[in-house]
């Protein structure tokens, strides 16, 4: 088959996932060496926006990817609000579901400048602790010319509690260390608690570093993941209403349909990166044999949503600089003995 | 209204009862609502008053608005303060606006009475009993409840009551029913054995006959029906047998109807003891007149329906009735219990008995009870629920119907000769199970009656059909019939039609408006049994007369909540009703969840709609007040903690919120008053001089005394430092020093709880009442319980990190991973599909429908799925969070409705190394709440015992439970104490052995009855 080519591929069959023979040794079965693995890897960035990032890496190893995906998730740190202290809370929240509320909520503040907190039960001290404030209060809104609204935006002040109204309390010298917008929640509009008349909030928030491992809230990504780049093959000719058809079968984009000489509208593959491996072929017998689907294996498509902390690209740093540190100190434990 | 009591002396003119009101002592009175009576643990009930008329001294009195008791108002009823209310309104009453009503609350109880079945009274039934055919009615009136039978006996007819010892030969009954009205002189006031006969025949047999001036007519008439008709023709063919089972010879019984049973009887009993109070009293000389409405109190009135809406026990005298479990505490578990509880019906059938009949399906339930919806176990098919458009008649009046009916020509059965009756064309016309009269043109009669009946000229409740076997035309409009509404159809064309049905999307025609303008009526069973009914617009053929509204109807309030039913297999829609639904499950329980103070609450921090909702769920309103989480799951395999149901959870998940749910447990105390002018004290905490803090038991405590909001309480420590007066203090003595003695009321559960809320009031005695509510919150863990609406219950048995958790090309990853084999057996197809619905109703964004015998066509969904780039099956390419390789196989992944039940590991948690003792016996306790042992029961003992350990046996059975160390006499195998054995007085051959306490006990418990056991002892090793 034309699949057996020097890629190590995964073939996507109607009812199970199979894998190529390569032609030559290839990176699923060669040996890691440093050498190699400068030869082949290559990372071409594909967009980066919004804190928002797609990169291809090509020629690693799936173990590597993995790795770097799994640290990204849970161990690559950042900061939450972790302690909330409950002065009052006449809202209808409980307190226990309105802490967990806030330290759901994502914080803007460089994790690299803190350290982690050495004994969770004592007080924070400016090096590992960020200090905010949340004090409102809900109240009937007096203007008159919203007298005769029924609305309850209208009708009282504060009745919502947003990400905005939490103000940061600097600690020791960290005002100094710190810009006020460098500091706070990142987004100002999420609903913290809903109140009326005569509720009140008053809470001291204590954010400190840590990582996913811990506690989803501390991992600096929505989501880190990848996809392995899929291709596609048209191994016999598709024409008039079935190329239509095969078209349909795929995400916009992957398949085009062209005249050829003859004046024939053939299907053909224009981009097979944007499929979505919905595999919708096997639902027309006609069709299932006119195309092979299969991914590349050493081909990632990594995407990393971060949170707005950090920079995505600046997380993936971090997710080096950790494995490397780990493999630091296994080496140092592994000398030591 | 006039209410004659038997003491003529009394009468009354008229009865009202007023709003629901509370007493609050010095003779202020003000008006109540539910939701304060629940918090203050009182009875919602409304006062009774009456007018009356009577004689005191020599003239006569009238007297307005006096008080004879109070009644329990239903929730929601006329006189509720609730009804009619808007949206605003009900919440500034504190009262959720989706709560259904139709529940009592007594003594700060929900208390609901279940609609009882039974028997239809004032029907013939003929069934094959122990001599052979017999023909059996329940005749009930006002006064009398009682039983009349005819069967055949060695080819003779006899008739049998309940007050007879011996039946008697019919043709003896008919001759006596041939005697002539008896005039009263003044010499026969003393009834000889005849007048007697002649009233008991008038009064009691077949008391619902009516016979007017001793004219037994008709009765006889009845009668000759009982035993010629029916019994006759039974005995020749089998298909005149009726079936007791069948929905139309049953009556359910409502709340209202029960009440008021209750009332007369306590009416009754009310003015006999005011009558008994005045004939005693009156005859004595007194300074000041009798007046009666001094011995007219009100407790005994409002104690007896109080009584008897709380305990269920529904005692009435009169009928010598006597029924326990009419009432059940109303269940709050989530929205939809206490929905499903409304609409329960419960058979007076016994439990234990074991015959089948009454407890399977039976054909005309159809769609007036809920096929699906019925427990398991001894109740099952007892215990049923309405359907979700069953509507219980109420009794009409009949009146009207007679005349309508001597209209269409039917004559009096009173005034037409024997000859006639008998006539092959006429048929009899029963009213009510009466006979009305004969009529020639039953199918004109039967028409009339329909016509004015859609017209709206009589009752839409009414009822009639013509049983061609028995050649007879009833009419019905009696109480507690199950009807149900279907749409007309004349001529092959249903009345409604779409410029209807547009009117009505547009909120200009309602429910109501589709009644009066005849497109839609009510048909009971009985009546529906003579309709050609379609399922669906397309089998509507020329002999069609109505058409099913909707066929998911015919579920009930429950099982309407499982989307795609129809693809399931019926007993795991029924699981899926008893686990999901009904009992055990976490969500939300109203809008005023907040402000009530239940003993206990589960609910959900974050509930969800579900994805994929049924028709069911937008009326019963269960998509506002929901209990579960739409999860989204992966059905494949993962690690080997998945076995058997068990659920791999991602723990990102759990981290964000997902099953996190509150439980709300409430600690109650009242401050009693003494007679002797003592009464039970708070107290504020106690101070550690030391370092002048409150001591830890007491840390949580405010300064009166009562635990603050917003603490946490651990166990052991004090919720209210309350203390009691020790009773040595004297009645009268005016000393000040009285002792008390600590009372506090703790907490006790090993995780700690916060305290919501605290609620001090009075309750209706006036005493101080303190309700502590706490809370805690609870994120799921290992061994939790989780349900999707199918059924398919199952426990997490792993927490696994989101890195380990596969995910796809979107990166998604599941919250819940299933494994496959809880699919083959069970064959809940509709999760499948509820699966698909609900995925590609996240692509669309959108609410797909699952509802019964409907919903969106799995060709449909597949189709959006592909539209969006899904494919089609469902089944998505995933990558190993493990390995980070893709998987070999495509993965069944979407969203459905995952519930969490409230069984959850942290009630149930228990184990224990040493720990408390029963006194008697020294071996450890039994139970969780007792800090008890693990018993090693018969079964584990007989594997020891099997196996050989023996010295495993004496471990666990003594050693570890109740070893004792005993002494025995050698000489005369008696127990010793001390060395010293008392009855050989000496200690010369005693030794020291081992024994389980049990034993030592029972060789002393015998020795107390004067039996000696005597040990003989061996050596050991000998």
């Amino acid at each position: 088959m034309e699949l057996n080519d020097e890629k190590p591929r995964v073939i996507l069959n109607e009812y199970k996932v199979t894998q190529n023979l390569p032609t030559g040794p290839t990176i699923l079965d060669e040996q890691f060496t440093i050498r190699n693995f400068k030869r082949k890897c290559r990372i071409v960035i594909v967009r980066n926006e919004n804190f928002e990032m797609e990169f291809d890496w090509i020629g690693i190893h799936p173990f590597l990817a993995n790795t770097f995906r799994r640290l990204m998730l849970s161990e690559v740190p950042s900061m939450a609000i972790d302690k909330v202290h409950i002065h009052n809370n006449t809202s209808i929240i409980q307190d226990e579901v309105l802490a967990h509320r806030l330290g759901l909520i994502p914080l803007k503040a460089d994790p690299t400048l803190f350290e982690y907190k050495s004994d969770a039960s004592a007080e924070g001290t400016e090096p590992d602790t960020l200090e905010f404030e949340l004090k409102i209060k809900c109240s009937y809104n007096k203007e008159t010319s919203k007298r005769d609204s029924s609305r309850a935006e209208d009708m009282y002040k504060n009745n919502n509690v947003y990400s905005k109204h939490i103000k940061w309390v600097p600690i020791g010298n960290q005002k100094e260390r710190f810009k006020d917008s460098d500091v706070g929640p990142i987004e100002p509009d999420i609903l913290i608690a809903k109140m009326r008349p005569g509720h009140e909030l008053d809470l001291k928030l204590f954010a400190v570093k840590s990582c996913g491992k811990d506690h989803a809230k501390f991992s600096p990504v929505a989501t880190a993941f990848y996809r392995l780049l899929p291709d596609i093959k048209i191994v016999r000719e598709v024409e008039g209403d079935d190329a239509y058809r095969l078209q349909k079968c795929f995400s916009p984009g992957v398949i085009g349909v062209r005249q050829d000489k003859n004046g024939k509208k053939v299907a053909v593959v224009n981009n097979a990166r944007y499929d979505t491996g919905s595999r919708n072929v096997y639902r027309y017998d006609d069709l299932k044999d006119a195309v092979v689907m299969s991914k590349i294996q050493d081909h990632f498509i990594f995407t990393i949503e971060s949170v707005g902390a950090m920079q995505p690209a600046d997380i993936f740093k971090e997710a080096v600089k950790l494995l490397r540190d780990k493999c630091a100190s296994l080496l140092e434990e592994l000398n030591s003995s | 209204m006039a209410v004659f009591s038997e003491w003529s002396g009394l009468l009354y003119t008229n009865v009202h009862v007023g709003t629901p009101d509370v007493d609050e002592g010095f003779n202020i009175i003000k008006p109540t609502t539910p939701h304060e009576c629940r918090l203050r643990d009182m009875t919602y009930s409304a006062p009774i008053s009456v007018d009356i008329e009577y004689t005191r001294g020599s003239q006569r009195v009238a007297k307005t608005g006096l008080l004879i008791g109070r009644m329990p108002i239903m929730l929601r009823s006329s006189n509720c303060v609730l009804c009619n209310k808007s949206e605003y309104e009900l919440a500034k009453m504190n009262e959720c606006p989706l709560d259904p009503g139709g529940y009592f609350v007594v003594k700060g109880q929900e208390k609901v009475i279940l609609i009882q079945e039974q028997l239809s009274k004032n029907r013939m039934i003929v069934e094959v009993a122990k001599f052979g055919v017999q023909c059996q009615v329940t005749s009930s009136t006002h006064e009398k409840k009682s039983r009349t039978n005819v069967f055949v006996k060695s080819n003779k007819y006899y008739m049998g009551h309940n007050t007879f010892t011996d039946p008697i030969p019919v043709s003896i009954v008919f001759k006596a029913l041939n005697s002539q009205k008896r005039y009263v002189t003044a010499a026969s006031k003393i009834k000889s054995p005849t007048d007697e006969a002649r009233d008991l025949l008038a009064t009691t047999v077949l008391a619902h006959v009516p016979v007017i001036d001793y004219n037994f007519r008709q009765k006889a008439i009845y009668l000759g029906l009982m035993v010629v008709k029916r019994v006759i023709e039974a005995q020749a063919d089998k298909k005149f047998l009726d079936d007791r089972d069948y929905y139309g010879n049953k009556r359910l019984e409502l709340a209202g109807s029960l009440i008021s049973l209750m009332f007369e009887d306590v009416f009754k009993r009310f003015n006999w003891e005011l009558k008994a109070i005045a004939e005693k009293t009156i005859p004595k000389i007194r300074a000041t007149q009798f007046d009666v409405v001094k011995y007219m109190r009100s407790d005994l009135i409002t104690n007896c329906l109080v009584f008897a809406i709380s305990t269920g026990n529904w005692t009435i005298k009169r009928f010598r009735m006597e029924r326990m479990g009419v009432t059940q505490v109303l269940s709050r578990l989530s929205y939809i219990s206490a929905l499903g509880m409304m609409t329960r019906v419960n058979s007076q059938f016994e439990k234990t008995r074991k015959v089948s009949g009454p407890r399977s399906l039976q054909p005309s339930q159809w769609g007036m009870l809920c096929p699906s919806d019925t427990p398991e176990g001894e109740a099952c098919g007892l215990v049923k629920n309405l359907a979700l458009m069953t509507h219980i008649t109420t009794e009409v009046d009949d009146n009207p119907l007679i005349r309508l009916a001597i209209n269409s020509g039917v004559q009096d059965i009173n005034k037409v000769t024997s000859i006639y009756i008998h006539s092959p064309l006429a048929f009899m016309v029963f009213l009510n199970g009466n006979i009305l009269g004969i009529t020639k043109n039953y199918h004109m009669l039967i028409q009339v009656f329909r016509t004015m009946r859609r017209k709206g000229y009589i009752s839409g409740y009414v009822s009639i059909y013509p049983s061609y076997l028995h050649k007879c035309v009833y009419i019905s409009c009696d109480g507690g019939r199950l009807c149900r509404p279907y749409i007309i159809v004349e001529n092959g064309q249903p009345l409604v039609t779409k410029q209807h049905i547009f009117e009505l999307e547009k909120g200009i025609r309602g429910f109501e408006d589709f009644l009066n303008d005849g497109l839609i009526e009510f048909l009971d069973v009985n009546e529906e049994n003579d309709s050609n009914i379609a399922c669906y617009e397309k089998d509507i053929v020329y002999h069609t007369t109505h058409l099913e509204i909707a066929t998911f109807t015919i579920l009930g309030v429950c099982a309407g909540l499982v989307p795609y039913p129809h693809h399931n297999q019926s007993p795991e829609i029924l699981t899926s009703v008893l686990w999901g639904n009904r009992l055990w499950k976490c969500g939300t329980i109203g809008y005023n969840q907040k402000n009530r103070m239940d003993t206990l609450l589960y609910n959900l921090v974050y509930p969800q709609a579900p994805m994929v909702k049924t028709k069911s769920i937008e009326l019963t309103n269960f998509d506002k007040l929901p209990a579960g989480q739409n999860a989204t799951i992966a059905v494949m395999s993962y690690s080997g903690y998945d076995i058997e149901d068990a659920l791999i959870i991602n723990k990102a998940s759990i981290d964000r919120g997902f099953g996190r749910c509150l439980v709300y447990k409430n600690s109650k105390c009242v401050m009693k008053r003494y007679a002797n002018q003592t009464f039970d004290r708070i107290q504020g905490p106690l101070i550690d001089t030391t370092n002048n803090q409150p001591v830890w038991k007491h840390s949580c405590l405010d300064n009166d005394g009562i635990v603050a909001p917003g603490e946490l309480v651990e166990n052991r420590q004090v919720l209210v430092n309350k203390s009691v007066p020790t009773v040595s203090a004297v009645p009268g003595s005016t000393n000040t020093s009285v002792e008390y003695k600590d009372t506090p009321i703790s907490y006790r559960n090993n995780e700690p709880s916060y305290i919501e809320k605290v609620l001090i009031s009075t309750n209706e005695e006036d005493t101080t009442l303190i309700k502590i509510l706490l809370r805690q919150t609870r994120r799921p863990e290992i061994g939790d319980k989780f349900s999707s609406r199918h059924g398919q219950k199952g426990v997490i048995g792993l927490v696994v990190e989101q890195e380990d958790m596969p995910f796809n090309e979107y990166g998604i990853c599941p919250d819940i991973i299933m494994n496959p084999h809880g699919y083959p057996s069970r064959m809940t197809v509709g999760k499948l599909i509820e699966l698909l619905a609900g995925k590609a109703g996240l692509v669309e964004g959108k609410f797909h429908y699952g509802t019964a015998f409907g919903g969106s066509k799995v060709e449909d969904v597949s189709e959006e799925l592909v539209k969006h780039g899904f494919n089609y099956q469902g089944k998505d390419f995933f990558y190993s969070g493990i390995t980070g390789e893709p998987l070999e196989a495509y993965i069944y992944s979407g969203p459905v409705y995952y519930q969490k039940l409230k069984h959850m590991v942290q009630d149930k948690i228990h184990a224990r190394g040493r720990g408390p003792r029963a006194v008697l016996t020294r071996q450890p306790t039994e139970g969780r709440s007792r800090d008890g042992g693990l018993r090693l029961g018969e079964m584990e003992r007989d594997c020891l015992i099997g196996y050989g350990a023996s010295m495993m046996l004496v471990e666990r059975l003594m050693v570890s439970s109740d070893q004792c160390e005993v002494d025995v006499c050698n000489k005369c195998g008696r127990l010793g104490y001390c060395g010293w054995c008392n009855s050989c007085k000496s200690s010369g051959q005693v030794s020291s052995i081992t024994m389980p306490y049990a034993c030592k006990l029972l060789l002393t418990e015998l020795q107390a009855m004067n039996i000696t056991a005597r040990l003989t002892l061996n050596h050991y090793c000998e």
